[in-house]
């Protein structure tokens, strides 16, 4: 909410300087956004009247006018405005005057006719931002009076950014009551005089929904001039609260709203048939809005009815139909309490926000509708005439909120902030507050006032007190913890070692986006149907990833296209997997390679990324954990994998994940010009680790026998190995592969695979007849089961 | 015939004719090798009668000494000379760049979080991880936020159906907690957070830590503490800090806690919108209806909480002014940022 600082000072002046004043109620809960000048910097500008305008004979989108301002001859001014007329009153800046941004006025000729100052529009003068012309004073304005002095300029805009609880500050009288309590000031309100019917003619109100309307107020006018000018001054208040001025009744109900916070309707009383019903609206049923939208409406919306049809939104937007225009003789005014609860969301609903739900639907005083109707109408009549009628009030108290009283404990108090606070100071903000404290027991009772919608309990009564104090004279403490220590697992790796090591492997880390576009998404995981926002930003943010690889992916060709050719990154986070009978939120750690091993550099010519690279980050991550011993490579396909290089990773029988080349499909589908590798792991069942078990160490030597077999080329190596294993007795210790070889002197179709074997014992030293029969088992049964033989 | 003095004097000759260790131990061989001259001359004793054997032995191995002494001296020049060479030959330029693997780094969020959990849990606040597909019921509702609530209008939340959406803040994981355990607890939640809007300093995800303490006797004033020790052992300064009341429906009291601009020390500039202050964090003393929710009784116990947005703590750490450069990933940005 903007409002004038002017106008605010008119309530309760404090001796504070603006920044003072915004500091202070920003430190009260009300932050101001900003605090801006009513209008530029600018001296030697004056109210000048238009007596005379003459065609420029050299320009024609020019006029010489002659200028009254004030004292002396009028002034010849060169204008080229196009609503430069005779009787304008508008602002003159006469000869030394310095304009906002340090414009000097100075007499001039233009085009050969001279000048003695000039003609200014708003905008020309910091003032709002019209610019289309000059800006047109009312009849009234003393020629020659100083602007600055008659628009009363010294003023300063400010915006503040209400929370939601505080909607009884969305009016400057909401403001200056907290003012006058932070400074300890009474408060003066506007003088009004109280109103004497002039007629006897009401119209019979009925509310229909009463938990929705529990209070209305109306009051029918009658022969108003709506035609009649709207006071600067108001004009002013208006315009500096960021209100547009219209006409003469729509400014009087929004000059009360910005006073009081009260939103008032009017209805142009012709055009209504019989009396007033708050009912619902009917499915379907239609209304015209003010700003020409056409509703259908739905039955939970609440409406201002006649008895014909509805009216106007109620608390909401008035209707088009019943609004008062140009013809209108007879005005109905409407002033109503709407329960904020039922308010909500409503407006919403069709789009809307207006200054009225937004107070509704944040709670207007209850007890406020009979002084909004009569300062309304009392404006109404002193600036438009008319004719004023009993006010009729319809209401049912039962469905009023109710403010029942409330005990704030000393006790509590000091509990909750941390400070004894003396009860005399408590009590003295609590009656500023308007919350009526009565002494107790305890400490207080009190009853909130009718404009304080946020005090339900009393943990918002001891927010007051903090706020009133001042939450910075509160004091720092250290809490009091118990020295209970937390428990450090063992058997647990932390991600935080897991991501140190791929960033020294070299990998960076990434934060992709949870939700992705639908079609990579597809193309990485077809057959899983992604989790989709009902309201995505976009596109290309629509489904929820159920891998990692979308969003790498995505980040390895922004950065090929940044003509990054060796991309390393990496991503842990969550993935989203759709169940039959809900959603798996799953950890997930993935990364991806592109481009050479290791950066360009002198030594050594650049090596590709393979599959092998990756495989050895996912073998480092898991020695870990000590259960490398458990992991394994088996050859399955993958539909966003190279179907011959693709690997799903176990640990013992779980799954832990994948690794592969890019399917060469959608390597050139995502517009790769290199293979992209790729890692996704379960982070659940990656950082499962065990705690080490020491064994006695050997102090016997070791005895290796190495042997090149021919085997298929098929053949996986890893059976080789296992086979090796289970055949090469208790004592076999370790078995490498040395050398994989294809090529001259192995048949096509075979491979030579080199594997060492190493033995120990702990007791003895091995003899050799030992080893040879284990070796000898170990051929026995490679040759076996796959016809493997010794390289000759 | 030949003497031994000449063979001596021929060998001493060869010996410093060597020039390599190899030429060196041709003559080795060549004297006193298993045929060599000075040992042939040895086998020539038996010859001898008895009685010249001894002098002639002593001559011989005195000749055989002398040789050997010579040999080592030529020797020890030849490999001081080796030495040289090879010390000559593996001189590298060791300004040329090292080879093999360079290290990665991890995300500014990232290193920001660390930071944050690691003050934090140096007094015991344990790091606890939710859902981020959450219900209506833990991210709004349990927090006394209700449906229409116009608080609501202040998350512009993602939705999958009614009652299932993207979490709009790590609040829930509060809630979460609280419903499993019982206090004292001590817990922050780092994690990702979504909220529907985008444009040059919201995105459509980003980061919150949410923090929260209940025990027996918890008041502001601790909450005071312990978020003025944070901001300045995370900035490494002793900023200015304010406590500004404001609004969340889950706290009452509740207060936004603003830092003297670290861009500017104050001044006004335009990353504190010429305020001087920054907007760091929410927070408060948790709601008696959200201790409801939960089933913690309000009257035992008290508590707080806070939430801080992890990109604003990162950006005013680093120096980094543009928030979309957190999820664009480009590598140029993300190398700024070596681990450690």
């Amino acid at each position: 909410m903007r409002f004038s600082e002017a106008w605010l000072r008119t309530y309760v002046n404090p001796a504070l300087t603006t920044p003072e004043l915004v500091h202070q109620i920003t430190m009260a809960g009300l932050e101001v956004d900003s605090a801006a000048p009513a209008a530029g910097q600018f001296s030697g500008v004056v109210v000048g009247e238009i007596l005379e305008t003459v065609p420029h004979p050299e320009a024609d989108r020019l006029k010489v006018c002659r200028v009254a301002a004030g004292l002396g001859e009028p002034l010849q001014i060169v204008c080229g405005a196009p609503n430069a007329r005779v009787g304008l009153r508008a602002p003159l800046a006469l000869e030394g005057a310095v304009l906002p941004g340090g414009l000097k006025i100075k007499a001039s000729k233009l085009r050969g006719i001279p000048s003695f100052g000039m003609l200014c529009s708003a905008r020309e003068l910091g003032i709002d931002e019209d610019a289309s012309g000059l800006m047109e004073l009312s009849e009234e304005a003393p020629a020659g009076i100083d602007l600055r002095e008659y628009l009363q300029l010294e003023d300063s805009l400010i915006e503040v950014d209400l929370t939601p609880n505080r909607a009884d500050c969305l009016s400057v009288e909401g403001i200056a009551r907290e003012v006058a309590l932070l400074n300890g000031l009474p408060m003066t309100l506007p003088e009004s005089r109280s109103l004497v019917a002039a007629h006897d003619q009401g119209l019979p109100v009925n509310i229909e929904a009463p938990e929705a309307c529990p209070r209305y107020l109306g009051r029918l006018i009658k022969n108003v001039d709506r035609n009649a000018p709207t006071p600067l001054w108001m004009k002013e208040r208006l315009r500096r609260s960021d209100v547009r001025s219209l006409d003469v009744i729509v400014d009087v109900t929004n000059y009360v709203l910005l006073e009081l916070g009260q939103p008032l309707h009017a209805f142009d009383a012709a055009k209504l048939k019989g009396g007033i019903r708050v009912r619902y609206g009917r499915d379907g049923e239609k209304l015209r809005l003010l700003n020409d939208q056409e509703l259908s409406l739905h039955a939970d919306t609440l409406v201002i009815a006649d008895e014909a049809k509805a009216l106007a939104l109620a608390g909401i937007m008035g209707g088009s139909e019943s609004a008062v225009s140009e013809s209108s003789r007879d005005i109905f005014l409407e002033c109503a309490f709407f329960t904020p609860e039922l308010m909500m969301g409503k407006a919403r609903r069709y789009g809307l926000s207006t200054d009225s739900s937004h107070r509704f639907e944040r709670g207007v005083s209850f007890e406020l509708q009979d002084r909004a109707l009569a300062r309304a109408s009392e404006l109404i009549i002193s600036l438009a005439g008319g004719l004023p009628g009993p006010v009729v009030e319809a209401v049912s108290h039962t469905h009023l909120p109710q403010r029942p009283p409330l005990l704030l404990r000393a006790e509590r108090i000091q509990r909750v902030l941390g400070i004894a606070i003396e009860a005399d100071r408590i009590s003295r903000i609590l009656c500023g507050l308007g919350m009526n404290p009565v002494s107790h027991a305890e400490g207080w009772q009190v009853t909130p006032p009718a404009f304080r919608f946020d005090i339900a309990i009393e943990a918002d009564l001891i927010e007051e007190v903090g706020r009133v104090y001042g939450y910075d004279h509160l004091p720092r403490k250290h809490p009091t913890i118990p020295a209970a220590m937390l428990p450090v697992s063992e058997s647990r790796l932390e991600l935080s070692r897991v991501k140190q090591l791929l960033v020294d492997r070299g990998y960076q880390e990434a934060i992709t986006y949870s939700f992705v576009e639908r079609g990579l998404q597809k193309l990485i995981d077809p057959e899983i149907e992604p989790l989709a926002l009902k309201n995505p930003i976009s596109a290309e943010l629509a489904v929820m990833r159920t891998s990692l690889w979308p969003g790498l992916l995505d980040a390895a060709i922004k950065n090929n296209n940044r003509q990054q050719n060796r991309v390393r990154l990496f991503e842990s986070g969550l993935k989203f997997i759709p169940l039959p009978d809900g959603l798996d939120q799953p950890k997930s750690l993935a990364w991806l390679a592109m481009g050479p091993v290791n950066g360009e550099q002198w030594a050594e010519s650049l090596r590709a990324t393979d599959f092998y690279d990756i495989k050895a980050d996912v073998e480092a991550l898991v020695m870990l954990t000590g259960r490398t011993g458990r992991l394994s490579f088996v050859a399955a396909p993958h539909p966003a994998l190279h179907p011959g290089q693709s690997a799903e990773i176990l640990m013992g029988s779980e799954r832990l994940g994948w690794a592969g080349m890019l399917h060469p499909h959608l390597e050139k589908q995502l517009g790769f010009d290199q293979r992209v590798f790729l890692v996704e792991l379960d982070q659940s069942i990656l950082i499962g680790r065990d705690v080490p078990r020491f064994r006695s160490l050997s102090k016997f030597p070791t005895v290796r026998r190495d042997i090149a077999l021919i085997v298929d080329d098929t053949v996986p190596v890893a059976r080789l190995i296992a086979v090796a294993r289970e055949q090469g007795g208790t004592l076999l210790r370790e078995v490498v592969v040395f050398d994989v070889y294809r090529g001259p002197g192995v048949e096509d179709g075979k491979k030579s695979v080199a594997l060492g074997l190493v033995w120990q014992d702990e007791s003895e030293t091995l003899v050799d007849a030992r080893v040879e029969a284990a070796v000898a088992a170990v051929l026995e049964s490679l040759a076996h089961r796959f016809e493997a033989r010794l390289r000759d | 015939m030949i003497t031994l003095e000449d063979v001596l004097k021929h060998a001493q000759g060869e010996l410093a004719a060597a020039e390599s260790l190899g030429a060196l131990d041709q003559v080795r061989v060549h004297y006193v090798g298993k045929k060599g001259l000075i040992t042939e001359q040895m086998k020539t004793l038996g010859t001898l009668p008895p009685d010249e054997r001894r002098e002639a032995g002593a001559l011989i191995n005195q000749a055989r000494d002398q040789f050997s002494t010579a040999l080592e001296a030529r020797k020890a020049v030849l490999e001081g000379r080796e030495l040289e060479q090879r010390l000559a030959r593996e001189t590298i330029d060791v300004t040329l760049p090292g080879r093999g693997q360079h290290t990665g780094g991890l995300h500014p969020v990232t290193l920001t979080l660390q930071r944050i959990s690691e003050l934090f849990g140096r007094i015991g606040f344990e790091s606890v991880e939710g859902p981020e597909v959450e219900d209506d019921y833990h991210n709004f509702e349990a927090l006394n936020i209700p449906a229409s609530h116009p608080a609501r209008a202040m998350h512009d939340t993602f939705y999958f159906d009614e009652h299932t959406l993207l979490r709009t803040h790590t609040s829930p994981v509060q809630v979460r907690v609280m419903e499993s355990r019982t206090p004292p607890l001590r817990v922050i939640a780092p994690g990702r957070v979504y909220r529907c809007d985008s444009d040059l300093t919201h995105t459509p995800m980003f980061h919150q830590v949410e923090g929260f303490l209940v025990d027996r006797d918890v008041s502001f004033a601790d909450l005071r503490g312990v978020l003025y020790e944070f901001l300045t052992l995370f900035f490494e300064k002793d900023v200015q800090v304010r406590f500004r009341p404001s609004y969340f429906p889950f706290t009452e009291p509740s207060a936004e806690v603003d830092i003297e601009c670290v861009i500017c020390g104050g001044g006004g500039c335009r990353v504190c919108k010429q305020t001087g202050w920054l907007e760091v964090m929410g927070c408060g003393m948790i709601h008696p209806k959200v201790f409801k929710f939960v089933d913690i009784d309000s009257e035992a116990f008290t508590g707080f909480a806070f939430g801080l947005g992890v990109e604003r703590m990162a950006m005013l750490r680093y120096g980094i002014n543009d928030l979309r450069l957190f999820f664009e990933n480009d590598l140029k940005f993300l190398r700024q940022f070596p681990a450690f």
